[in-house]
């Protein structure tokens, strides 16, 4: 299948939420931005799954990868996180629903 | 195990022992590397020098190619446009091989500062830089580098001022990172090798500007 037949689901600028998907193993996508709200930064391409990678299953299917834009502030409930501070983190289509841009911010 | 706040998965913690140091500072991979060689040695399946070439083959890449990377791009605009646009290619145009699936270039600019570190292991642009230096595998900088970034920068000495946009990039699945550093002043008055002199390690993750 080629990639030009592949329809990713977000867009650059998109907004997002990490999912809780409560799965066990290795898994990369870190508890901190978990549940949070982010902003499309890029589609990074389509990669085996590092969940099923880790168990042995190099059959794929291959995942669409985003990095994802978080204000610091979103992020941590520390005081005084600069407004213009943010953390970049590439996070897989299965790990993401869509959010609307205001919906759950402090 | 210490529970967070949103604990939902039991077992995430059995993978990151390889390369997490214990209190003594040894690495449970290292061990476990260093009783499966002396096994194999042990039985003639392989010798020591095999080894040390195949470290040798690994450690052969370093600073220096990341330096040649942005004396390239300070001295050249299009190259530049096109790292920022496609790392992994653009490097491979200057004869530098990348082993990742793809190099992203983040560039600093005197509005704004990027910051690299990989939260749950070790990821980092080795075809490029080398081996990462150990504070960058430490526990304490893969938490404190996303937690309290300004703070971890002030400790090497780069205080950013509070206007100065900062973005932290966790290097969590298959993209490698590598800041572009802001070129010199007087980039006008040097080559490329005078340029890649003023390239550290520490200014291509970010710790140092």
């Amino acid at each position: 299948m080629g990639i030009a037949a592949h329809y990713q689901r977000f867009r650059k600028g998109d907004w997002v939420k990490v999912k809780h998907l409560g799965k066990s193993g290795h898994v990369r996508i870190p508890f901190y931005v978990r549940g949070k709200r982010g902003e499309i930064v890029n589609f990074c391409g389509r990669y085996l799954n590092p969940e099923d990678l880790a168990v042995g299953n190099t059959a794929g299917p291959a995942i669409d990868l985003y990095r994802v834009k978080f204000a610091q502030g979103d992020l941590w409930p520390d005081e005084g996180i600069p407004e213009h501070d943010h953390l970049v983190i590439e996070i897989y289509d299965h790990w993401l629903s869509s959010a609307e841009s205001s919906e759950g911010r402090q | 195990m210490p529970s967070g706040n949103t604990i939902d998965d039991n077992s995430y913690e059995n993978h990151e022992a390889l390369v997490v140091e214990d209190d003594a500072g040894n690495l449970e991979g290292q061990i476990i590397i260093d009783a499966l060689q002396e096994v194999l040695v042990a039985h003639g399946l392989l010798t020591a020098p095999e080894v040390l070439k195949e470290i040798e083959k690994l450690e052969s890449p370093g600073v220096h190619l990341g330096a040649k990377i942005v004396a390239r791009a300070w001295s050249d605009p299009d190259y530049k446009a096109k790292l920022l646009e496609n790392g992994k290619q653009a490097i491979g145009y200057i004869g530098i091989t990348v082993g990742e699936a793809q190099i992203i270039v983040v560039e600093n600019t005197p509005k704004k500062h990027n910051l690299i570190t990989c939260t749950l292991c070790s990821c980092y642009p080795r075809s490029i830089l080398g081996q990462p230096p150990s504070w960058y595998i430490s526990k304490a900088y893969r938490a404190r580098a996303v937690r309290e970034p300004r703070k971890v920068l002030a400790e090497f000495g780069t205080i950013l001022p509070d206007d100065m946009e900062l973005i932290v990039h966790d290097s969590n699945a298959d993209m490698r990172y590598l800041v572009l550093p802001e070129p010199p002043k007087n980039l006008a008055d040097m080559n490329e090798v005078e340029m890649e002199l003023l390239v550290t390690r520490d200014r291509l993750i970010g710790v140092s500007r």
